[in-house]
């Protein structure tokens, strides 16, 4: 990086760090904090759609529809994440490759499965084989958050599920008394109301969501807490121009301060939204901001 | 506008198999990236070692494109049954038991003697507490000798284990522990007898890719006969290594 770097052995204690902190592989560090911060600002949102989706699912009163809701909160909520993990994406990315391989292999004539072995047709690779590492990565990145979307979303539909039953039942009537049909009620009544009620469950999730991005590296995605015990293992002085002793404690607690900012961070952010939100509610929360005006 | 777009995306589809076949397969060699001096990640953020050197030339011989992927020791075996990639070169060495699972080449590294370092002389080996990774010949070597195994997932974790007095001792493949031993000013010491095992270390490949197998076999027989594969052992390894 500098151009000072050239010999380190040489160098005095500060340069030497200053050198040692912008090596490739710190970059790549670094790199993976905004991979970690990416991972949440798109898995948040996806999660919330799965949770919503699967709590009107759950009480659709059609039955079939209704079934499916409740099968997948139970499901994925009762499965241990780790299990889940690691299962999950192997089998997506195999069912991924088996249509392909139908769609694109019709005169393919050797079995799939041959043994362990999962081998199908070079074209229905995903991503093909010869693809740069990029899009190797973005593709383990994409399923990662299609995994973290599922399993949070089992989570966010049980709370949203919730609040919807918890919103006051007058409320409802009284719009049905003024004649609007369920649809008007659910969109126009319900939903706006329940937000108040599911906030705090869903910012309890976000902050668990937060935690679970060393997840990642089970699924292959090297996040910051991969980079944090690699970097800081000891390094001997054939293998580095940097060789130091065993400092994952410090990596660690560098990762310890990211993390709890980040939740002081979120928590002053949930903690306006829920004042928005109360806001001219039918609960306690609102009653107490009216009179405080 | 219809016809157009169906034709166009036609062909578009035949161009994409015709680059997936045209260009030849790449080669994904997967590896653990923490081994040091077989596999690590240097300075720049590269994979590099004796393993990286040898694979580039082995896929240079073979005609082939090839491509180094980083993952974790544990499902390292799952990813290539999976497809994920298609050679293991990661110190891996070869047994019985993983041959079951996948397939090796001839190796290209000669049966490696094993060792165990300790803080301090002395230490129980065969009743005392050991360190090793999961899923190594080694961790099946500590189990069956009487010591309480202490499995790590990285070999960075089991030589911290003995530093910090978790376990007596560390066992793992001597060629890894030598340069860590030699820089610890006398902190820790080699105790006990070195102790041969496995088949030495191959490639490993899934069992229905023959034809890679065969690829690969050729080049390390070629590089063992022209002597280039000793020279870059001894460049990893020092003088004193063993070579073919």
């Amino acid at each position: 990086m500098f151009s000072f770097c050239a010999d380190p052995s040489t160098l005095e204690r500060l340069p030497w760090l200053a050198c040692y902190l912008t090596t490739g592989v710190h970059m790549a560090f670094y790199g993976s904090f905004v991979k970690v911060l990416l991972l949440l600002a798109v898995t948040a949102p996806m999660a919330l759609g799965f949770g919503f989706a699967g709590a009107m699912a759950a009480r659709a009163s059609f039955f079939v529809v209704r079934w499916i809701g409740k099968t997948y909160i139970a499901l994925v909520r009762g499965v241990p994440d780790i299990a889940f993990f690691l299962f999950f994406v192997i089998a997506l990315d195999q069912a991924i490759e088996f249509v392909r391989h139908k769609a694109l292999c019709r005169d393919w004539d050797m079995p799939i499965r041959q043994g362990n072995d999962f081998v199908v047709c070079q074209a229905a690779k995903m991503p093909l084989g010869n693809s740069p590492q990029w899009v190797h990565e973005s593709y383990g990145f994409s399923l990662a958050v299609v995994t973290f979307a599922i399993v949070f979303g089992a989570f966010a539909a049980n709370v949203l599920f919730g609040a919807m039953r918890a919103v006051p039942r007058a409320q409802l009537e009284t719009a049905e008394a003024y004649g609007m049909s369920r649809r008007q009620i659910f969109w126009r009544v319900l939903v706006p109301q329940m937000w108040v009620y599911a906030l705090p469950g869903l910012s309890n999730l976000w902050m668990v969501l937060i935690k679970a991005t060393p997840l990642l590296f089970l699924l292959g995605v090297e996040d910051i807490v991969y980079w944090a015990r690699e970097l800081g293992g000891t390094k001997t002085s054939r293998f580095t121009d940097y060789p130091h002793g065993d400092w994952r404690m410090w990596y660690f607690f560098v990762l310890l301060v990211f993390y709890l900012c980040f939740t002081r961070v979120s928590e002053i952010a949930l903690d306006r939204l829920m004042k928005r939100l109360t806001r001219g509610q039918a609960t306690t929360g609102g009653e107490a901001q009216r009179k405080a005006m | 506008m219809k016809k157009i777009l169906l034709a166009s995306a036609a062909l578009a589809l035949t161009a994409g198999l015709a680059m997936a076949d045209g260009h030849g397969k790449t080669i994904r060699m997967g590896t653990e990236g923490a081994y040091p001096p077989y596999n690590f990640i240097n300075d720049a953020g590269e994979v590099d070692g004796f393993e990286r050197e040898l694979g580039d030339e082995l896929c240079k011989r073979a005609e082939l494109t090839c491509e180094w992927v980083k993952n974790d020791w544990d499902s390292i075996i799952p990813n290539l049954v999976s497809g994920n990639y298609d050679t293991i070169m990661a110190g891996m060495s070869i047994t019985d038991e993983r041959d079951e699972v996948i397939d090796f080449t001839q190796n290209y590294y000669p049966p490696t003697a094993s060792a165990y370092v300790a803080a301090a002389e002395g230490v129980d080996l065969s009743g005392g507490i050991v360190a090793a990774q999961t899923s190594t010949i080694q961790a099946g070597h500590v189990a069956e000798s009487g010591a309480t195994l202490v499995e790590f997932a990285t070999p960075e974790e089991t030589v911290a284990a003995v530093r910090n007095g978790e376990a007596d001792a560390v066992f793992a493949d001597k060629d890894y522990l030598v340069p860590i031993v030699e820089e610890s000013a006398g902190e820790l010491m080699f105790v006990g007898d070195d102790v041969p095992l496995g088949g030495g270390i191959g490639l490993g490949l899934r069992e229905s890719d023959a034809d890679l197998k065969e690829k690969f076999d050729t080049a390390i027989t070629a590089m063992k006969e022209d002597g280039s594969l000793n020279t870059m052992l001894k460049k990893w390894f020092g003088e004193e290594t063993k070579t073919y």
